[in-house]
């Protein structure tokens, strides 16, 4: 019976979300496809064994561990080889991994590796006899494409937040191994990891995102959008092209075409015309709300809900409510 | 420095999609197409680092049908000093093919840099320059933000959720470009002339066997439209009533 496999995606020695994404799609197409063992690989720093566990409890049977203290960063070249070993020492059907920054410098040195195509950015996926169908939002999300992946192991990349992280608990067999490339002989080399000192939540894993725009007119009016993002507890703050040419936000706040693509639960566009470009970014949205003083603005066409109005007089007011609401649950 | 650029058209996104009557591609009456967004950021980085040594060579590298020859003259126009078109009756899904074909063309072209878009805008995948890389038994560093390079080497950004990475790297290699570096330069009316007479050499493209395929394309569900358009800030009670009840977010 073949396996599935899943790459556990990790960074400074804790395991992310989309590792236990990559493990839930595994864990869905092993038992959608009749059985198989679920093994996932973890690669990290000397420590990160002691993680391996928490990849049981959503549904690996094995968890393959590469400790190495020259793997405390992500190595491209010495994730790839390890990953691609794994694949071919193993009888799979299928491999997962995430379409995350890191995922999507990954998977595709993989399949090179393997000499096999990738399905990349995938939000979902059957089985169809011994090919896989793979469903992609394609052209900035204004069409949607299934492909057709004709090869085994079928390599998947899967969006963030696609795949709902679900429990399938059991106590997976832990197995070490060596890496299949040395880190110090690698080419290219991640010398430096800055993490960004806050406490927000990252853009793709923020079920809410509150986004603001030129019509913030600048830099330290972006408290108010802070503030609402506050509010809700559960979000996090992006910004359009404008606003991060101009250096108001940073450039990784920038969603859009050219920037992050986000599907969450809620978002909020704030002070922004809706070019396409920004829309590209955010279309996929569950629900979208807009606020905007000019009621033209094509941000009003993708929305749910709208307010027309000055948002430095509707901002402020919102968030009272948002906070108001949340309390009184 | 020598560096290849690969470059790709893609349709102009502000318009109307239609899904064609296969049912695996879109209506191609009505489409533009231009440079891929990213592509045009790789262009200018090689244009720049170019002229920056000063002297060497950018040669363009795209593959698909005989209209790629007009986003080649337009990169030509910006300053590319040749083109290389590799031909295929359309540009596969599959990225390990086009990666294929591309390292055929580029393999042995003693380039210092060869540079990628960071993702083409239709497919949104990047994977075409990690795999062209490995096929090349290059180093090679994906999206990255920023780059110094001295002394044959390189130390490139590379921005990922919430951190950045500093990655240096050896001459030659692959890049794949993200937003932050470079925004592509406009053509001048003596570029656009003088791209007429450079040089554009036409090949097969050796895809060899594709294996991911399209099995379908759909526009997506039409949104549903507006449930609620109020004014000013008299109009936030209801708003949030709506969002607590109807989409249940709060
Ligand atoms: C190749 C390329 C790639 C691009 N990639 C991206 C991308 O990834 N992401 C992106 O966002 N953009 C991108 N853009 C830019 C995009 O075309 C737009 O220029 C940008 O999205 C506009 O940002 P904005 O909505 O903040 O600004 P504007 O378009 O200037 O809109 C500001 C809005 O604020 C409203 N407003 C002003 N004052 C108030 C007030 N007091 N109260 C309420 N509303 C107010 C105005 O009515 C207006 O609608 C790209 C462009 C190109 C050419
Ligand atoms: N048909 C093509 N011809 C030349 N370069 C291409 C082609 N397709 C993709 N590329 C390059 O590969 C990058 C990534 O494409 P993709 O992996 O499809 O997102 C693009 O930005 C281009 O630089």
């Amino acid at each position: 019976m073949a396996n599935t496999f899943a790459f556990a995606e990790s960074r400074g020695g804790a395991l992310r979300k989309a590792g236990f994404e990559a493990v839930t799609a595994a864990r869905q197409a092993a038992d959608a496809t009749g059985g198989g063992e679920v093994h996932a690989l973890v690669i990290g720093a000397p420590g990160i064994k002691e993680k391996a566990d928490a990849l049981g409890q959503y549904g690996a049977d094995v968890v393959v561990v590469v400790e190495d203290a020259g793997l405390a960063r992500y190595s491209p070249e010495a994730f790839a080889a390890t990953a691609a070993a794994r694949l071919e020492a193993g009888d799979f059907r299928a491999a997962f991994f995430s379409a995350s920054a890191e995922g999507r410098d990954l998977a595709p040195r993989v399949a090179a590796v393997l000499g096999l195509p990738l399905a990349s950015d995938v939000t979902a996926f059957e089985f169809d006899g011994d090919a896989v169908l793979a469903q992609h939002p394609a052209y900035t999300g204004k069409v949607v494409v299934t492909l057709r992946l004709a090869a085994t192991p079928a390599l998947l990349s899967l969006r963030p937040g696609a795949i709902t992280p679900a429990e399938a608990s059991r106590t997976a067999r832990v197995e070490s191994a060596a890496p299949a490339l040395d880190p110090a002989s690698a080419r290219v080399v991640v010398t430096e990891l800055a993490e960004e000192k806050t406490t927000r939540l990252d853009l793709g894993e923020a079920p809410v995102i509150v986004s603001g725009g030129r019509g913030l007119r600048a830099a330290e009016n972006f408290k108010l959008v802070e503030d609402l993002a506050a509010a809700f507890g559960n979000a996090a703050v992006g910004a359009t092209r404008a606003v991060t040419d101009d250096g108001w936000r940073p450039a990784t706040d920038q969603i859009g075409q050219t920037g992050r693509l986000v599907s969450p639960d809620l978002y909020v566009a704030v002070g922004i015309s809706g070019a396409i470009q920004h829309l590209a970014g955010m279309r996929t949205s569950k629900t979208i709300v807009a606020i905007n003083k000019d009621k033209d603005a094509p941000i009003f066409k993708l929305a749910d809900y709208g307010i027309v109005g000055d948002l430095f007089e509707i901002l402020p007011r919102l968030t009272e409510a948002v906070r108001q609401a949340r309390g009184s649950q | 420095m020598k560096i290849a650029v690969c470059v790709k058209r893609v349709p102009d996104m502000e318009l109307r999609f239609a899904i064609a009557a296969d049912r695996k591609s879109l209506e191609q009456t009505g489409l533009k197409y231009d440079l891929s967004d990213f592509d045009g950021y790789a262009l200018e980085l090689a244009l720049q680092l170019v002229e920056k040594s000063g002297s060497g060579e950018v040669v363009l590298v795209s593959l698909g049908p005989d209209g790629v020859q007009e986003t080649l003259r337009k990169g030509l126009a910006m300053g590319a000093t040749r083109a290389v078109h590799l031909q295929a009756a359309d540009v596969p899904v599959d990225g390990f093919a086009v990666a294929r074909a591309l390292a055929t063309e580029l393999e042995g072209g003693g380039y210092d840099l060869i540079l990628f878009g960071r993702m083409a805008t239709d497919t949104a995948s990047g994977a075409v320059a990690p795999m062209t890389a490995e096929l090349l038994k290059l180093p090679c560093v994906t999206a990255i933000s920023h780059l110094d390079i001295a002394d044959g080497k390189g130390t490139a950004r590379r921005d990922l959720e919430g951190a950045a990475e500093t990655v240096t790297f050896p001459l030659p290699a692959v890049l794949s470009i993200d937003e932050g570096i470079a925004r592509a330069r406009l053509a001048t009316l003596k570029g656009i002339m003088a791209a007429k007479k450079k040089p554009l050499e036409v090949k097969p493209a050796a895809l060899g066997d594709v294996r991911l395929t399209v099995e379908t394309m759909a526009l997506p569900p039409e949104r549903s439209g507006p449930k609620f358009i109020g004014e000013g800030g008299d109009a936030v009670p209801e708003l949030v009533e709506r969002l607590r009840t109807e989409a249940k977010l709060l």
